[in-house]
């Protein structure tokens, strides 16, 4: 730190100061940079492994991203800016990254508006249920439940429960589908919307969701999408075509913005024209002289989500990515995302049990089932893999598949690594039935074998002690 | 570009191995009448092209002004190697830890993380942090409404008007009875709030320093919360903790907080993280993601999520939140900062901003029918009165190169002519002369 270059006598009335310093460590750079550097190499990420972790989208994070995010002109741009007096000519680029983002996602799922505030998927379907209140708040309806199907994301029955409303969970049908004669059961006057992943998360695709939408729209429901797995359908399917009158993304999935050990992220919401104006404040808007600016004057928004515009960084990192890609590269994802996905289902089902046996889309789930005859878990399987240098995929989810391994292969992986990991799946499978020990035992080549997790939840040991 | 590797040769392969001719066949589940009405995008462009495309949008971007803008959100110095350290891919491009064994770098740094929210605040246990400080003290409320069963929130105008708005939004839906107690001379008022406490309340929320930048002790408030049966709520700005007495020794029971301050830069608004802090007794209704130290069966150390019984992933409908992310590269970022600093670096730097701030008020206070406003002590903000509107006045020293602070006549009414101004260490004395020099300058004209 410099030196105080004003007088220091501007001294803050002591029973106002603490008694100690926090103790935080006293190192030098060299050991921080160390430190960090050595906690680095206890971790898998997509740059050193194959992440092939189901409904999570573990594609590749071009590099040009970082560049941009760390361009002076974004990073060192203070929120507050554009709400001083004529202060939004100050930030015409930031605000033109929003506004050309937000456009760009409108026309990719055929929604009207997105506000690109939400910070993470979970946030978006917390903003989606605030919108659905609001709208039905102002038609006058009296709902009180979300459908949601058993296969769905935690979050979306957690994210619907926060805004008051009584979850109805309809069961999936023996085709992984969402069982309509079950739906048609419980859906009555006051359904305020259901809430569907598409395609669903046993990586399927739901062809009754137009049937869905329209018995919903018949006691004025709404139909949410949880856009988890947009990485399937670029190009291919436009929600807002079919039915869904609102939905979010994750960025940091289908967008290629870094995860980051679990975020930032960020999960814009989408919605048709009629939940337009139920948009949080403030919306980025262009302007007839061809400038940008922020909208504050929405009477019927449900209000303030996030302090300003969403998480900037990781929206222009999507930004980037959209462009780079274009029209032609954004198919090309979701071909090779199903292609993948299609090829490792293919060469699998004769070793692990399909769960349902057709063709899926971004990603596949299998079960367990069979190695489980030798007392092989699928946690097991999930361990070995990590001895030969793979990421496990997504384990016991969906909760309806007993034992389940959900592989997402994203399109960025090539045939050589899918065979690699193929190829692996299947060695397991046959330790799992000649010496399922050494399975059960895994892994051995990492800096700590399995932990115990049943003392970390008795003993909360949540902190250094001194 | 399409970072997609697959020759179209192994494409051919992978399809004849599936049994099917072309990638069209793999679609053919989406019945024809659900194809796009319109995919109106541009072609894909090079690097070269989409670097230029935002380069020229960044430098339409105003970053070369000298900022005494805070109100929350704030520039510091970030040491170079905070950014060395979360370039590291493996931090940035790996997800969620849910498989500890490849995961014990980015748990471990959480757990260190919470370590050092511990000790800045005093609390008993952090969680692994939330998307930002506004949510954090919303998750807070929730907590408190959890605990206490009970409904009524009283919360002190000292708190940011952007958390209390998004306070607001979040709770529009649920029968939740807030009571907003206006400030008094700057601070919470005591007489106002002490008499609103009672036993139908859950919490009552504070801030320290609070927006106008003033500091106070809420130790009184906390004793008569803690006789009705509610919980003290307190956001606070973790850089004034290198001096200021840390929330447990006003006897608060939640703290949350912006951890911007903490390495990250602005951005336009984020990415930032939230940080949450509380109380042992606690430790089940609190939100979001938490990190324990146990050990594997050859007795080492290792690093895993724990509590998870309170989350959406297992509890669905009724987790204590439905947050599912935290922000770890953020907290990375954080703990690599506070690591940095140290102790004293933060005591240091802390110090500065105070000393600077208490310089830059006293030659602003002098500039003729310019004052303080309130005559409470301050940390690193405070606000002056100006004998004109402030919001003019920001905008006009904009064209001189300063953002000279908030005017808060946006957000308070009765306060156009007041402006907000934060000086942190960043600023020099040359910067604040130049200031004054610049505000003596417009008000003579105006």
């Amino acid at each position: 730190m410099p030196k105080c270059d004003v007088p220091s006598n501007f001294e803050i009335p002591r029973n106002f100061h603490r008694e100690h310093e926090a103790d935080l460590p006293e190192v030098s750079e060299l050991e921080v940079v160390r430190h960090f550097t050595e906690l680095s190499r206890r971790n898998f990420g997509i740059d050193t492994n194959f992440y092939p972790l189901g409904s999570c989208t573990m594609k590749y994070n071009p590099k040009i991203d970082e560049e941009v995010s760390r361009y002076k002109g974004f990073v060192e741009l203070h929120p507050l800016l554009p709400q001083l007096r004529h202060g939004g000519m100050l930030t015409q680029g930031a605000l033109q990254v929003i506004y050309n983002t937000e456009r760009l996602l409108s026309e990719i799922t055929g929604m009207s508006e997105f506000t690109m505030q939400p910070l993470a998927g979970a946030h978006g379907e917390l903003t989606g249920t605030m919108i659905i209140a609001a709208y039905h708040k102002d038609k006058g309806n009296k709902k009180t439940k979300i459908i949601v199907p058993d296969s769905s994301h935690g979050t979306n029955p957690a994210s619907a429960a926060i805004c008051g409303y009584s979850i109805v969970s309809v069961p999936s049908n023996s085709d992984g589908m969402i069982d309509y004669d079950e739906f048609l059961k419980v859906l009555d006057n006051e359904v305020a919307a259901v809430m569907l992943t598409c395609p669903n998360t046993l990586g399927l695709f739901e062809p009754q969701i137009k049937k869905i939408a329209q018995k919903l729209h018949e006691v004025d429901g709404l139909m949410y999408c949880d856009g988890a797995n947009m990485n399937a359908i670029l190009g291919k399917i436009r929600p807002g075509d079919i039915g869904f009158d609102l939905m979010h993304i994750n960025l940091h999935k289908t967008f290629a913005t870094p995860h980051g050990g679990g975020g930032p992220g960020a999960g814009p919401v989408g919605v048709v024209e009629k939940l337009k104006k139920f948009l949080p404040i403030s919306l980025v808007i262009k302007r007839n002289d061809g400038t940008y600016a922020l909208d504050y004057d929405r009477p019927s928004s449900i209000g303030f989500i996030a302090p300003f515009y969403g998480n900037f960084g990781v929206i222009l990192k999507a930004y980037c990515y959209i462009l780079m890609l274009g029209k032609e590269g954004l198919i090309a994802v979701s071909e090779n995302a199903v292609l993948n996905a299609n090829y490792i289902k293919e060469k699998l089902k004769k070793y692990y049990h399909l769960a349902y046996d057709k063709t899926c889309m971004h990603e596949c789930v299998f079960s367990a089932v069979n190695q489980l005859k030798n007392g092989v878990h699928t946690v097991d399987i999930a361990k070995r893999l990590i001895d030969y240098g793979f990421h496990p995929p997504t384990i016991y989810f969906p909760l309806i598949v007993k034992e389940a391994i959900m592989i997402e292969p994203t399109e960025t992986e090539t045939k050589e690594t899918l065979d690699a990991f193929i190829e692996t799946m299947i060695k397991i499978s046959n330790e799992a039935q000649t010496q399922p020990e050494i399975v059960k035992d895994s892994p051995k080549t990492t800096p700590v074998s399995r932990l115990d997790e049943v003392s970390a939840a008795r003993d909360m040991d949540l902190c250094f002690k001194d | 570009m399409t970072y997609i590797s697959n020759t179209n040769k192994q494409q051919q392969e992978m399809l004849e191995a599936i049994g099917v001719k072309s990638i069209a066949d793999l679609f053919k589940g989406i019945p024809a009448d659900f194809s796009p009405a319109s995919f109106n995008i541009a072609s894909g462009k090079s690097e070269i092209e989409v670097r230029q495309h935002l380069q020229s949008l960044a430098a339409k971007n105003a970053t070369d002004l000298t900022c005494f803008l805070g109100a929350g959100f704030y520039d510091h110095y970030i040491p170079s190697a905070v950014d060395a350290i979360i370039s590291r891919s493996e931090f940035y491009t790996a997800y969620t830890p849910y498989q500890p064994e490849v995961s014990q770098g980015v748990l471990q740094a959480i757990y260190e993380y919470q370590t050092a929210i511990c000790r800045l605040t005093g609390m008993d246990v952090s969680n692994a942090s939330i998307y930002e400080g506004g949510t954090a003290l919303y998750e807070a409320a929730m907590m408190a409404t959890r605990i206490t069963k009970r409904k009524k929130i009283i919360v002190c105008e000292g708190v940011s008007l952007i958390y209390r708005t998004m306070l607001r939004s979040y709770t529009s839906n649920l029968a939740l009875n807030f009571v907003e107690i206006p400030i008094n001379n700057g601070i919470a008022d005591r007489e106002l709030i002490l008499k609103e406490i009672d036993n139908d309340t859950a919490a009552i929320i504070l801030q320290n320093p609070n927006f106008f930048g003033c500091i106070d002790d809420f130790t009184d408030i906390s004793q008569k919360a803690r006789s009705a049966g509610a919980l003290t709520i307190c956001s606070v700005y973790p850089i004034s903790l290198g001096v200021l007495k840390p929330p447990s020794k006003m006897g608060i029971d939640i703290v949350t907080g912006e951890g911007q301050s903490l390495g990250l830069p602005l951005s336009f608004g984020g990415p930032y993280f939230g940080f949450l802090a509380t109380l042992k007794q606690y430790v089940r209704q609190m939100p979001g993601r938490v990190v324990g130290r146990t050990h594997d069966k050859e007795g080492r150390q290792g690093f895993v999520f724990t509590l998870q019984t309170r989350e959406q992933h297992i509890r669905r409908e009724k987790a204590t939140s439905n947050i599912c992310t935290n922000s770890t590269l953020n907290t990375i970022a954080a703990i690599s900062y506070l690591s940095l600093l140290g102790k004293n670096g933060l005591k240091e730097v802390a110090q500065l901003c105070a000393n600077k701030a208490g310089y830059a008020c006293q030659k602003l206070s002098r500039i003729k029918n310019v004052k303080r406003k309130f005559a409470a002590p301050f940390f690193n903000e405070f606000v002056v009165e100006l004998p004109v509107d402030a919001g003019d006045v920001v905008s006009t020293l904009i064209e001189k190169g300063f953002a000279a602070g908030f005017p808060l006549g946006r957000y308070y009414k009765g306060m156009e002519r007041c402006m907000l101004v934060a000086v942190t260490e960043k600023r020099t004395k040359e910067d604040i002369g130049h200031l004054k020099e610049s505000l003596e300058g417009v008000l003579k004209t105006e």
